[in-house]
């Protein structure tokens, strides 16, 4: 069924009782080519992709709950592209050049919204940081705008400008950059990926890998039986090392422990995301009217989906310090996700040294926004056995080559990011 | 997450600051070992970044800095978030007897 202003009016007539389901639920087969491991928004747009781009329909998509239970549904629906380092400035662009025609292509509202992202600065060294960042993404054409507070005071009149300790000088501005409905987005990909021929099987649990003589992966161990592939790509991001253990693989992540939050539904307030550049606090308003916030990851190892108190309060101080008024609202929920963090703050998107596996992985918290792009390349690599030329720097050998891309600056750090 | 400090008793985790794992132990190689450098650099690689990611039990570093100031190490359960026991860390000076006077 096409989604349309028509389909939808001609439903309405009938009651909406005429919706047929947007994806199927099919018994696992005995063989694909491609095995997606992970039914969340990476995992169902690389099987997209495949079967899109790149022709290649037999494929599952293995969810060991039910799709988009992951960090796909708990995330703060933030997209942008603005990042500095070559590497990331290209992907991440791709990314957002995606977004701008996810719901076309996919033929699902997504709730994509460009409402702009700005990154607040509170020092002259800070602003000359992201001057160069924004000077980054306009050679690399992408919008960018350096603002100053007086400009800033226009849009977003209800931020504490004069803090002593921390004043708002200025910020910088992706106004492409927005939010997008993360569970759309999920369910977008699930519904193309299926139209397509992609077979997307849930409550379907990976608990091994089946190998050949040659120590090749040749299929899956399933809480629904054996399925034997062509290729595996794990996009698992959270739990990526307890998967990669059953293939007898180490790797250069840790699982943190992310919370966010959301307050009581208020009027239409915040225009688009804000960032809180002296401490680590960013916000933007759902389009139900709460508002969105989060900050610093807990900082212990963690595959718990929940966070502790005293991060609470440091989100919440940041919030009190770059915008006093939210004091007024209410916090309605606090939830957490786990976070790939990979030991340089950037994602992997590699062959495994493992014939047959191959790794999509260590998204720190930054995996909602490349969603789309990610999906891409990595559909790329698991169809043409090489890199995606935006993904090429995102190898698993490179911090053995001291090639990490480091956007922070932060050294071997996982938690920091 | 509440940690119980040998020294201080139980404290809520915000005291404290996290290290991580404490498995990893940094590769020692005498000047003179002859090993090769492709050797050397795979121990380093394996101590800087390569990490187990225990989902259970694990034994990590906790730095108590807002209270007795102590090296911690904690055996936690990364998936319940449980503590199984809280020990000073071997080698730092709060593992010592402390003698009256001191």
């Amino acid at each position: 069924m096409k989604y349309s202003i028509f389909s939808l009016a001609k439903a309405a007539l009938s009651g909406h009782q005429g919706w047929t389901r947007a994806w199927r639920d099919p018994a696992p087969k005995s063989h694909y080519d491609v095995i997606i491991i992970g039914g969340g928004g990476h995992g169902l747009a690389t099987a997209y992709f495949l079967a899109n781009e790149y022709g290649i329909r037999n494929v599952a998509v293995l969810e060991k709950g039910w799709i988009g239970s992951g960090n796909a549904g708990r995330n703060t629906t933030i997209i942008r592209s603005n990042y500095g380092l070559p590497g990331n400035t290209g992907f991440y662009e791709l990314s957002m050049k995606l977004w701008e025609r996810m719901e076309q292509d996919l033929n699902y509202n997504a709730m994509v919204s460009q409402r702009g992202i700005i990154n607040l600065y509170h020092s002259d060294a800070q602003r000359d940081a992201f001057a160069r960042r924004g000077n980054t993404m306009r050679i690399n054409g992408i919008d960018a705008e350096l603002l100053d507070a007086v400009q800033i005071r226009k849009e977003l009149p209800f931020l504490n400008y004069d803090s002593p300790r921390f004043p708002i000088m200025g910020g910088l501005m992706q106004r492409r950059g927005g939010t997008a409905r993360h569970d759309a987005v999920v369910w977008g990909y699930a519904r193309a990926a299926d139209q397509r021929g992609v077979d997307i099987i849930q409550n379907c649990e990976v608990t091994g890998f089946v190998r050949d003589q040659n120590g090749k992966v040749t299929g899956v161990e399933t809480s629904r039986g054996k399925i034997s592939a062509g290729k595996v790509g794990m996009a698992v991001a959270g739990n990526t090392s307890r998967v990669a253990a059953m293939a007898g693989m180490k790797l250069p992540i840790e699982s943190h422990v992310l919370q966010a939050f959301v307050t009581e539904a208020i009027k239409p307030l915040i225009p688009g995301v804000v960032t809180f550049g002296a401490g680590h606090f960013y916000i933007s308003q759902s389009d139900k009217g709460g508002l969105v916030f989060g900050g610093d990851l807990d900082g212990y190892n963690s595959y718990a989906q929940r966070g502790n108190m005293p991060v609470v309060e440091d989100v919440c101080e940041g919030g009190m310090a770059v915008m006093p008024m939210i004091g007024r609202v209410r916090m309605l929920r606090q939830w957490g996700g786990i976070m790939d963090m990979s030991m340089d703050g950037t994602p992997i998107i590699d062959k495994t040294p493992i014939d047959g596996l191959y790794l999509n992985a260590g998204w720190c918290y930054g995996g909602f926004k490349a969603t789309p792009a990610s999906g891409l390349v990595f559909a790329h690599l698991l169809a043409r056995d090489e890199p995606h030329p935006e993904a090429a720097r995102f190898r698993l050998d490179r911090f053995r080559r001291g090639a990490m891309i480091d956007e922070k600056g932060q050294g071997a750090q996982p938690n920091l990011h | 997450m509440r940690i119980a400090c040998p020294f201080c008793g139980e404290r809520e985790n915000g005291e404290f600051t996290y290290l991580g794992d404490a498995s990893p132990k940094r590769p020692t190689f005498a000047v003179d070992s002859g090993e090769s450098p492709e050797r050397v650099e795979d121990a380093f690689y394996d101590y800087v970044y390569l990490r187990d990611n225990v989902a259970g039990f694990m034994r990590e570093y906790w730095y108590h800095g807002g209270g007795c100031r102590s090296w911690l190490i904690a055996e936690r359960n990364t998936v319940t978030h449980e503590f199984r026991s809280v020990t000073a860390a071997p080698g730092v000076g709060a593992s010592k007897p402390v003698q009256a006077g001191e």
